[in-house]
């Protein structure tokens, strides 16, 4: 074999033997809007790259023997993980925002409690695709504004800008932090905590 | 973060799961828990010892894709022949993708738990 394999996970900290329940966040943006800062701001082990190769039919990983890049499409995305107790484990994935990475949202990210959609202000076109895809595809999502400096739009200027539902949570935060980046994962499971009782008293 | 190199050349790909596309009858989620029941076999496929040795403890697939440096679909594949040969369990998400389930109360007040924690 001509590749190695990297045996041991180099001192990262494992899961506990109790772990048996994988929970799932999505942080998706456009290139450079601070998705893998935050993850790694947050998570217990350094953030990780993977890749899932598809064609556009989006089945398995179609016909890698036969002529090769035929429309198979390849997408990186990077993760972390933090554990939340003695079974639970959250992994926060930070996926690209661009068109050719949406068809595998279903396949990938199916079972994802809810998205955080990072935004840089100055580059508010980059975020329109994902949060139209999130809406269509029925994921609770919160906007998150990545403090790059600059001029600020006012929280109504911003929310009109991307044509944000009124009940969509809208937060500031500087991905750098862990305190911030904590407070942006917070909003979003409050959130999601109000779309569920609001959906117990529709019932 | 730069990713690391790859080596995506379609027929080492294809040497490994002998050509099979698809994880037959397993459906193995980005964040299932795999854990190895055995110890690698000697003249096992390289890549089956070593998911065996890094799952000692639970690891989810996708830490198994990016410490194999494979793309998942590839991983989703070794691991159905590692369960079919009786060798790992998973341990998969216990909320359905379904809407409904995920937007469950007492799974959210944990969650929020947690994160306050940190
Ligand atoms: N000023 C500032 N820079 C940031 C912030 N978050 C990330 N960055 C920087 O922006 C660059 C791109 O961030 P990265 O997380 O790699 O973006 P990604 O492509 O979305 O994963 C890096 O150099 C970060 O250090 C922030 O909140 N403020
Ligand atoms: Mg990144």
């Amino acid at each position: 074999m001509d590749y190695a394999i990297s045996d041991a996970p180099a001192a990262r900290t494992p899961l506990s033997r109790t772990a048996d329940n994988g929970l799932k966040i999505v942080v998706v943006g456009g290139f450079g809007v601070g998705k893998t800062t935050l993850v790694r701001s947050v998570s217990d082990i350094r953030p990780l790259s993977t890749e899932e190769t598809m064609t556009q039919a989006g089945r398995g990983v179609d016909d890698l023997g036969g002529v090769a890049g035929k429309t198979s499409t390849t997408v990186a995305f990077d993760f972390g993980r933090i554990s939340l107790d003695r079974r639970t484990v959250l992994y926060l994935f930070g996926a690209p925002g661009q068109e050719r990475f949406w068809f595998l949202w279903d396949r990938l990210f199916a079972g994802t409690l809810g998205a955080v959609v990072l935004v840089d202000a100055r580059r508010l076109a980059d975020s329109w695709y994902a949060i139209d895809r999130l809406e269509h595809h029925g994921t609770p999502f919160i906007v998150a504004r990545n403090d790059f400096g600059g001029p600020r739009h006012s929280p109504e200027a911003l929310r009109d800008a991307l044509d944000l539902d009124p009940r969509v949570p809208l937060v500031d935060c500087d991905a750098r932090s862990r305190a911030s980046s904590k407070n942006v994962l917070i909003t979003l499971v409050e959130h999601l905590q109000a779309l569920a009782s609001a959906r117990e008293t529709a019932s | 973060m730069s990713r690391p190199g790859r080596d995506d050349d379609p027929d080492r790909l294809y040497t490994l799961t002998g050509g099979r596309s698809r994880a037959d009858g397993h459906e193995f989620d980005l964040v299932t828990l795999v854990v190895s029941e055995s110890e690698p076999r000697p003249g096992m496929q390289s890549e089956h010892a070593a998911i065996l040795r890094m799952c000692r403890l639970p690891t989810a697939v996708v830490e198994i894709a990016a410490d194999l440096r494979l793309p998942v679909g590839i991983v989703r594949i070794l691991l159905a022949d590692l369960l079919d040969m009786g060798v790992i369990t998973a341990r998969h998400p216990r909320t359905a993708p379904a809407r409904a389930q995920l937007l469950d109360p007492i799974l959210l007040e944990q969650v929020l738990v947690g994160l306050r924690n940190l």
